[in-house]
């Protein structure tokens, strides 16, 4: 008995203020240090920003609306980041015109389509495909992949030559480091990121769903239309919305195959560049306002990357919510 | 039988006409899906194995200093630059795992379901998406500017990329760890720190190294992180704490741009050492997880 009265003693019931004020201080301290590493992230991304807007603020300054201009020459002292914004947004819709039927048609086959035991070695593949670093990819993409396009490029040029339409975007003048290659190996590199993620979406519709239809008797291409894509839809414009932002920051590949040439055309076989590919570049040998302005091109993509993700966040979010609302 | 021959007959069959030529069209176009991704993987990867495996030797990985560009494929090493990478790596992980864990124990073990952990969470997985190239200017202008290329800037860039990464992965191990470990431990009176160090983190180890291992192999492929912070150089340069530094992603970013096949061929042993590295490092992580996750989803 005298123990039990003792240990009531040293826990009095129904008192967890006195519980947590007798907590010793290396277990408050740890909970400060969780804290602090949480909160690390936070800090980086303000400092990201306000760091690298600081460094860029003359080019902002000296500029002012004129950073969106078409010509961007360091020898005149024009900076414009126009034919980058644009380069940017013709590799991404490029890669992502490629990369997303693919990769939602090879998600369908993971979940619907192979047994649990092919779907395991199909997925390493797609891994694999993530490992490679971007370097290598732009080691061979202008070493191998680029100058082979180029015949092609060269053969669909004269064959579009005259055409209205697609003479003005696939005619000459054809290079093989160019828009084009650029995106062909963006896509390369965003579709085991938007696959993973397409997979896990279409994976959480439930199976009742599934068996309803097959148990009405559609096929399985009508039971993915009916079943599958309406409860996966969202997830899947969340994951296409990742695999942009990807395309867009992705660096190195690009800087090697896009060709070097702050251009804007329609033609899509010509040479190119975007925003990440010129501040890897050019970053070495600027100074002064060329160098703030490609400090202020890496500020505009941190914008836009963070933009696009916090809305495909958002989304994938949203439609997760409501799957299990429903 | 009876019964049965009453009833109307029910077609079981598979589906006739268009509906099933639909059908074997788009299973067609899933298997054409894979396919079609294949093609590339094995070209980058025959041609690298097929181009670096002649340039590989010992005294490629270790010799140095990077010759010119214009020397001859036979001659000299990258020795340099896979002790950068190593060097660099190797610190960036020990910068980036223990903050990435903690971040994850705050988010599981103490945010719960409160606001700021549901804010840290969602800002983590934004910051996943955030270029790497982003990253090295940051550190440009926050840490170089004032203190000029080191080794230890590209570790604190390559961290910065890591963080993220390992936080999720970290945060999807614990959530696996069941309540009634927890419960258990509460019930011995211990606390709250005890019980996530000596209780919950361990029961999900396995995961947690093989999550840190592959973003360990992302951040080894990385280069545009590196380009503003480490520079490059020729000479290898054992000290990450001080001066500029090399590895292998830079050196391979150089050699791709260079018009000599003496250093595009030393640009491809690079290239199948790194390749080579990050594979090692994933394959790793899978047999830690296949051998000590206890718990999966």
């Amino acid at each position: 008995m005298s123990t039990v009265a003792r240990a009531d003693q040293a826990t009095p019931a129904g008192s967890a203020r006195a519980l947590s004020e007798r907590r010793p201080l290396g277990d408050r301290g740890f909970q400060v240090l969780a804290l602090a590493c949480g909160l690390l992230v936070l800090v980086i991304l303000v400092l990201i920003a306000v760091s690298t807007t600081q460094q860029a603020s003359s080019w902002f300054t000296t500029e002012g609306l004129k950073i969106f201009a078409r010509t961007w020459d360091p020898a005149t002292g024009q900076f414009g980041a126009l034919s980058f914004i644009y380069g940017t947004a013709v590799t991404a819709i490029i890669a992502l015109v490629m990369a997303v039927p693919v990769s939602i048609g090879i998600a369908l086959l993971l979940t619907e389509v192979v047994p649990y035991r092919w779907s395991r070695p199909i997925v390493y593949v797609i891994d694999l495909l993530a490992v490679v670093p971007s370097v290598v990819w732009g080691l061979w993409g202008i070493l191998v992949f680029a100058p082979w396009l180029q015949h092609i490029y060269t053969d669909i040029a004269s064959g579009v030559n005259g055409i209205p339409i697609l003479d003005n975007l696939f005619g000459q003048p054809v290079s093989g480091a160019s828009f084009f290659t650029a995106g062909v190996i963006l896509a390369f590199m965003i579709t085991p990121i938007v696959t993973s993620l397409s997979r896990e979406v279409i994976a959480t519709v439930p199976a009742i769903d599934k068996e309803g239809a097959y148990a009405l008797g559609a096929t399985r291409w009508e039971m993915i239309r009916g079943a599958v894509w309406p409860h996966s839809q969202g997830g899947v414009v969340g994951a296409v919305l990742l695999g942009l932002g990807r395309a867009m920051g992705e660096t190195i590949a690009a800087a090697l195959v896009i060709g070097s040439s702050p251009t804007i055309t329609s033609h899509l076989f010509a040479p190119g560049y975007d925003m990440p590919a010129v501040i890897a570049n050019q970053f070495g040998e600027s100074y002064g306002v060329f160098k703030a302005g490609l400090i202020g091109i890496g500020v505009l993509l941190f914008a836009f990357t963070i933009i696009i993700n916090v809305i495909a966040r958002g989304v994938v979010e949203r439609s997760a919510r409501r799957k299990r609302g429903a | 039988m009876a019964v049965v021959a009453g009833q109307q007959q029910v077609d079981l069959r598979e589906a006739k006409g268009w509906r099933r030529t639909s059908n074997r069209i788009v299973t067609a176009l899933m298997v054409t899906a894979f396919v079609v991704v294949l093609i590339p993987l094995g070209f980058v990867l025959v041609t690298t194995i097929a181009k670096g495996a002649s340039i590989i030797s010992w005294s490629f990985l270790t010799s140095g200093p990077i010759p010119a560009n214009v020397a001859p494929a036979n001659v000299g090493g990258m020795g340099p630059a896979v002790l950068g990478t190593i060097e660099i790596t190797a610190l960036a992980t020990v910068l980036a795992v223990p903050l990435g864990i903690l971040g994850a124990v705050y988010l599981n073990e103490y945010g719960g379901k409160n606001w700021l952990a549901a804010l840290i969470g969602f800002f983590s997985d934004v910051m996943t998406g955030v270029p790497s190239i982003i990253m090295g200017l940051f550190i440009f202008s926050i840490w170089v500017v004032h203190f000029g290329f080191s080794g230890l800037a590209g570790a604190f860039a390559l961290g910065c990329l890591m963080l993220p990464i390992v936080i999720r992965s970290t945060y999807e191990m614990l959530r696996l760890v069941p309540n009634t470990l927890r419960e258990g431990s509460y019930a011995l009176g211990a606390s709250k720190a005890r019980v996530t160090m000596t209780v919950v983190l361990p029961a999900a180890i396995g995961g947690i190294v093989s999550g840190a291992l592959l973003a360990v192999a992302r951040a080894a492929g990385e280069t545009a992180p590196l380009l503003f912070t480490i520079l490059i150089v020729t000479a290898a340069n054992p000290n990450v704490f001080s001066g500029a530094n090399t590895s292998l992603p830079s050196q391979i970013f150089v050699n791709a741009s260079s018009p000599y096949t003496g250093a595009q061929d030393r640009g491809w042993g690079a290239a199948l050492t790194l390749i080579a590295i990050c594979f090692i490092l994933m394959i790793v992580a899978r047999l830690v997880t296949a051998r000590f996750a206890r718990y999966s989803r």
